[in-house]
């Protein structure tokens, strides 16, 4: 069998478009992928054949419907490897995802005194949402530092900041404005000997490296379809079985009670007890059909590429005149952000559009880091599955006229 | 490069951009007023010295792109000596420029941001030293913000 690589860009029909008369050159994969033929016709098959309310259905298409959608959760688990399907909460996304656990299991566990540990690098979505429950339950906020341009936790301060009174430690698997691959499974072991329960941002690690919730050892892991070559508006929460089971509702409505009173209810098990409403079941088939097309790919293979074609970037652009490259120099993820002395990422992201590349400029809602490491914003590029070395050259080709442009080429 | 890109980028606003004018803090504000673009992280803080209902001195400090830091450049050339009747309606001028890309009947180094106008998510960054001045003048405390105009 030809290898499924071989041909990959025709897997993307959005690939093949001119933008401003240049080929699309798509670099903000960090924010969202591109979506696969095979994805795409999952959800076709889906809503031409099977679509129908899941659960309670007693006809032909809800059955129907019930079974893509509970396949779609015993996918996703055997994706982590879960122990069970039980372990997976479909959401709309990683934001969802830790707001959920920052909601339920923070709201029922934290009190004052108790500390949330964070890191410098998290993501307004790992950050924000403990904030919101710092604020309810009277918990305080703390950070595990990062060591500067090199984007790296100071795992020095880790024991000065992980003391006994941490209840919950969130960090993400993989940076994404530093690109840094985080230390995920020695982390999570220094929680459990100080009792902390562990929360992991995979938003940029899930479609981009193998990520498996028993090797890391965490409790709890969010993630985004969309960043993993599916559909917006789909993601799920892993979390480990007794907890979620401990854990109160968070939102309330149908298809999470076993019954209901005028005055009180009582709740199905989980994962339902945390999906109130229609779950976004199309949704779902849709990333069950992404974690096939990758694991054929094969995931190790994926985190080579990117991380190979990100270094490649690293190296190239730190050849450019008044350029400062963020993040780690060696393994890293599948991106790079950097900043200009005298040009603005705005410009830049303006400028590269212009010959057909697509870039993020911007804070990358990364606000604490940006002011940590004394910058407003930087531009990142971001790689996926179907980005070559070509790229990379005329990324760097690119940013060269841009200097000239405005009298910097050094 | 597009007839788009050359006209956002213009020599006026290139200029303003590499060399600022009336760059830093003013000692002698007695207004001052902050502004931030939360899409982009973009700050700005203005500086005033009214002398009665007249701008006496302006300056502005911040960071941000090549737009933003030409704008905010431009328009304290064009403030400074203006009573706050007077800056409102060249703020109402340059929104005009900047949304449209229709150019002024008077000549005036603002028509420079009239290539704004292609680029819409560009907008908020021409736009942004302006709300914080007028906020300034207004003597309102609290941020301007750009999520809080329509531009």
């Amino acid at each position: 069998m030809p290898s499924p690589w071989l041909r990959i860009r025709d897997e993307f029909p959005i690939l093949h478009q001119e933008v401003n008369g240049h080929p699309l050159v798509y670099l903000d994969n960090a924010a969202t992928t591109q979506k696969p033929r095979a994805v795409m016709a999952a959800l076709d098959r889906f809503y031409e054949r099977d679509n129908a309310n899941v659960h309670r259905g007693l006809h032909a298409l809800s059955m129907r419907a019930t079974d893509a959608y509970e396949g779609a959760r015993s996918r996703v688990a055997t994706f982590v490897n879960a122990e069970a399907p039980e372990e997976i909460v479909f959401t709309r996304g990683t934001t969802e995802s830790i707001n959920l656990v920052a909601s339920s299991w923070g709201g029922a566990n934290l009190r004052k005194g108790d500390v949330i540990l964070l890191t410098e690098m998290e993501h307004h979505s790992n950050l924000v949402p403990w904030q919101l429950v710092a604020q309810r339950t009277g918990a305080t906020l703390r950070y595990l530092p990062v060591t500067g341009d090199d984007g790296l936790l100071d795992l020095s301060q880790l024991d000065r900041v992980l003391t006994p009174e941490v209840r919950v430690f969130a960090f993400t698997h993989v940076s994404n404005t530093l690109g840094t691959i985080n230390p995920v499974a020695d982390l999570c072991a220094r929680a459990r000997r100080v009792g902390a329960v562990t929360v992991i941002d995979a938003a940029q690690s899930i479609g981009h490296m193998p990520v498996d919730v028993r090797a890391i050892g965490c409790d709890f892991l969010a993630f985004s379809g969309h960043k993993m070559a599916s559909v917006t508006g789909i993601g799920a929460l892993y979390g480990r079985k007794a907890l979620l089971d401990a854990m109160p509702p968070w939102q309330g409505g149908g298809g999470m009670i076993s019954n209901v009173d005028f005055f009180e209810s009582r709740w199905k098990p989980t994962p339902e007890r945390f999906e109130a409403g229609t779950p976004n079941f199309g949704d779902a088939v849709a990333l069950g059909a992404a974690c096939d097309f990758l694991d054929t790919l094969g995931r190790e293979e994926i985190r080579r590429h990117d991380g190979a074609l990100a270094r490649l970037a690293y190296e190239r652009l730190s050849a450019l005149p008044g350029i400062r490259v963020l993040g780690p120099k060696g393994e890293r993820g599948g991106l790079v952000s950097f900043a200009f002395e005298s040009l603005h990422a705005h410009d830049v992201v303006t400028f590269a559009d212009e010959d057909g590349i697509a870039l993020r400029g911007g804070h990358h809602c990364n606000q604490p880091l940006m002011r940590r490491l004394g910058l407003t914003s930087t531009a990142r590029a971001s790689f996926y599955v179907y980005n070559e070395e070509r790229e990379v050259d005329a990324l760097v080709a690119s940013l060269r006229r841009t200097l000239k442009f405005f009298g910097l080429q050094g | 490069m597009s007839a788009e890109l050359s006209d956002l980028y213009q020599q006026v606003i290139l200029d303003h951009n590499r060399r600022p004018r009336n760059r830093g803090r003013l000692p002698t504000a007695n207004r001052s007023a902050h502004g931030d673009n939360p899409s982009c992280g973009d700050q700005c803080d203005v500086f005033l010295r009214l002398e009665g209902d007249r701008i006496a001195e302006i300056s502005f400090e911040g960071s941000g792109c090549a737009i933003s830091q030409a704008s905010a450049s431009l328009m304290t050339t064009q403030l400074k000596g203006k009573t706050s009747a007077e800056a409102q309606k060249l703020f109402k001028e340059f929104h005009e420029i900047v949304t449209t890309g229709k150019e002024p009947e008077v000549i005036s180094d603002l028509a420079a941001f009239a290539g704004v106008h292609a680029f819409p998510a560009r907008i908020k960054c021409a736009t942004l030293s302006w709300h914080a001045a007028l906020n300034a003048l207004r003597g309102d405390t609290v941020a301007a913000t750009t999520e809080s105009h329509k531009d």
